[in-house]
């Protein structure tokens, strides 16, 4: 939403502030929180919102947070909440511990709270939605590199720094299922320590120390936009496709110059169209988050909850030269 | 030279007193706060409800705590823009309490010391050393909360024992919380303490003219200290309050509070550049804020244009009274003429 809409609704608000209160109380109202307002992944996830109600018919989203990343901030939006009793409260949280004597208290007052993207604390929450998982993600990285490669090929790895943990579980991940891609061989591994200047020098590396190298993996938003850039730079464009984790807004160049053919990461409208349908499911259907529960997500299929009642949404996903322009201008 | 004697009566004081308290700051922030409080009730229904409003209460009761003791400083002409960093360093100081095992008793006495002794180094600076608060306090703003990312980074301390959130999560009776209490004590004493006593009054008399103030025998750096004292203790308290309500610490907290508790207290009525003020003008000014944000926040209305309505707020109390003043000497002066 624009500064200028906002100050429209505001004006409209403080209208209706003076007018007589009119409110739609049969709705089921879904309150989505976000860490900050004004970013564009959460603007995106709250269109998800949006298109979840709509395809639920009676259900009305309130999109909102506090102006800074701030668990404060948050924790008067929650209690503005709860005086409206709202039905649900799906949070993506700015502090994973502040929140929780907040939202047990909006859960005493029977308000449906989960969170999802950055979580909450499992006593302050029902459940927790990630957008997808480890070995998900250590699948993912590798189709993404061997779906070019009909024939197989040599691929290498750009990482953050060799005790990044995201990065090591996600490339353990994907070694489990190396066994699926024959023909696709990892020649090496290295770490640009998510400097962009240190990333380009080792993908530079990368290409000279191995010729025929067919593509390189960086599971890091900082190494595959520098990584795009050094085969650029090296005139290899259509030789080495750059693949792995990355925001479309960076990415976009590079796939607009051919230096990476795909990558994937989550796609926030999804997400706030699956947290949307969780929380209704919950408020409204009786459905009781406990672990193994199978709780539907309209298009999204099932979320399935492991032992501390978070659930994987599903692959990240996976963004070409034909959805680019759609999400470039989001996040 | 001719010799010409003017006899002028000079009254004790220009307007009764029943129309001085009618024409004052407070009463204009009290009428504004009845009609903010009206307002609300009609645009929500949830508005009107006891637990919600003791909710609401959360929205300023740990900022007025710090307002009251920033407003004396103020008003002897000073500022201190470090109490959210004094927070943040009290809380992960009494965090780092908790992973060695710390009691209630002995996080309320570490919080406090920090607030302290934070409140002593601001005051060493200023008192000792001359420098402009201002300058001093943006630069213990960055130290302070410098050394509670140091300490933890990206972490968090937890586990407060039980009893701990007494302070932020308590009720002593019904929809009264412990921090109500606090606020209400607070305001008493600080009230009493500039209205009441001769420490108040020098802390007048240095904010209207600090040579004038030592020439007539009060020990100007030595108030100053106090009041820098004071407000490092009570940034202290509300770390206390703040993080039991939290039950965790993280670095973060309480960011861009300082900001929050100037504009209370200068809604408040409190002279920006010193020499008057109330505690009870700062007393509505909290109410003020806290029921606007509350009851924008029931309407659901995006924090950024809460911010707007807080500046806009502001901005309108503090001209109205001047643009009055200034309508007010014209009609005098034609009147004249």
């Amino acid at each position: 939403m624009s500064v200028l809409k906002k100050l429209a609704t505001s004006v409209a608000l403080a209208g209706a502030m003076l007018g007589t209160p009119a409110m739609a109380q049969d709705d089921v109202r879904i309150a989505v929180v976000v860490k900050a307002l004004g970013i564009g992944f959460f603007e995106a996830a709250a269109q998800g919102a949006e298109e979840a109600a709509a395809e639920l018919g009676n259900v009305e989203i309130i999109y909102t947070g506090p102006t800074d990343t701030t668990a404060e901030g948050q924790i008067e939006v929650i209690n503005a909440l709860i005086a409206q009793q709202v039905d649900a409260i799906a949070i993506s949280a700015n502090d994973t511990d502040a929140l929780v004597p907040a939202l047990q208290r909006a859960m005493q007052r029977g308000i449906t709270v989960i969170s999802w993207d950055s979580g909450v604390a499992p006593e302050g929450r029902q459940l927790h939605l990630n957008p997808s998982s480890n070995p998900l993600i250590g699948n993912m990285i590798i189709k993404l590199a061997a779906d070019h490669l009909p024939d197989g090929g040599d691929v290498a790895l750009l990482s953050a720094t060799t005790t990044s943990t995201n990065q090591n579980i996600w490339m353990e991940e994907m070694n489990k299922v190396m066994g699926d891609y024959p023909g696709v061989n990892v020649v090496a591994t290295v770490y640009g320590d998510d400097l962009a200047d240190k990333s380009y020098r080792e993908a530079t590396g990368l290409m000279q120390s191995y010729p025929d190298l067919d593509a390189i993996i960086a599971p890091t938003s900082v190494g595959i936009v520098a990584a795009a850039q050094a085969v650029v730079d090296a005139g290899k464009v259509g030789e080495v496709n750059v693949t792995g984790l990355g925001l479309p807004s960076e990415m976009a160049g590079a796939i607009e110059s051919g230096a990476s053919q795909s990558f994937a990461i989550w796609n926030p409208i999804d997400l706030g169209y699956s947290a949307t349908m969780l929380a209704y499911e919950l408020s409204q259907n009786d459905i009781e988050a406990v672990p193994g529960a199978e709780i539907p997500m309209g298009r999204m299929g099932t979320l399935t909850l492991d032992d501390s009642n978070e659930g994987a949404m599903a692959d990240p996903f996976v963004y070409d030269a034909s959805n680019i322009e759609d999400f470039k201008s989001i996040f | 030279m001719t010799n010409t004697t003017q006899t002028r009566h000079i009254p004790d004081r220009l307007h009764s007193r029943a129309a001085r308290l009618f024409k004052s700051w407070e009463a204009l922030l009290f009428a504004v706060a009845i009609a903010i409080f009206v307002v609300n009730s009609f645009a929500s229904p949830y508005f009107l409800n006891a637990w919600n409003l003791s909710d609401a209460t959360f929205n300023f009761t740990e900022k007025a705590m710090i307002a009251f003791a920033m407003a004396l400083l103020i008003i002897s002409g000073e500022i201190d823009l470090s109490v959210a960093s004094i927070i943040a360093l009290a809380s992960t100081a009494m965090g780092l309490a908790v992973q060695y095992g710390a009691g209630t008793p002995e996080l309320v006495a570490i919080g406090l010391t920090v607030g302290l002794l934070c409140g002593a180094f601001n005051g060493v600076f200023v008192t000792i050393l001359g420098l402009p608060s201002i300058v001093v306090t943006i630069g213990t703003m960055s130290l302070f909360r410098g050394i509670s990312y140091i300490i933890l980074g990206d972490d968090a301390f937890r586990g407060y024992p039980a009893s701990f959130s007494w302070f932020g999560q308590g009720y002593i009776y019904w929809v009264f919380t412990v921090e109500m209490l606090f606020f209400v004590i607070i305001a008493v004493v600080y009230a009493v303490l500039l209205h009441k006593t001769n420490f108040g009054r020098a802390v007048y008399a240095i904010g209207n003219n600090p040579t004038g103030a030592l020439f007539s025998g009060i020990r100007v750096a030595r108030v100053k200290f106090i009041l820098f004292l004071l407000t490092g203790l009570m940034s202290g308290v509300a770390a206390i309050c703040l993080t039991s309500r939290l039950g965790s610490t993280r670095p973060s907290i309480a960011t861009g509070m300082e900001l929050e508790v100037v504009t209370m207290v200068v809604l408040g009525g409190v002279n920006i550049l010193g020499g008057s003020g109330t505690i009870p003008g700062v007393v509505i000014a909290a109410f003020v804020m806290g029921l606007v944000t509350f009851g924008l926040g029931l309407l659901n209305v995006p924090g950024i244009v809460m911010s707007i309505f807080i500046g806009l707020l502001l901005i309108g109390v503090i001209a109205l009274p001047r643009l009055w003043a200034m309508v007010s000497a014209q009609r005098k002066a034609r009147k004249i003429a």
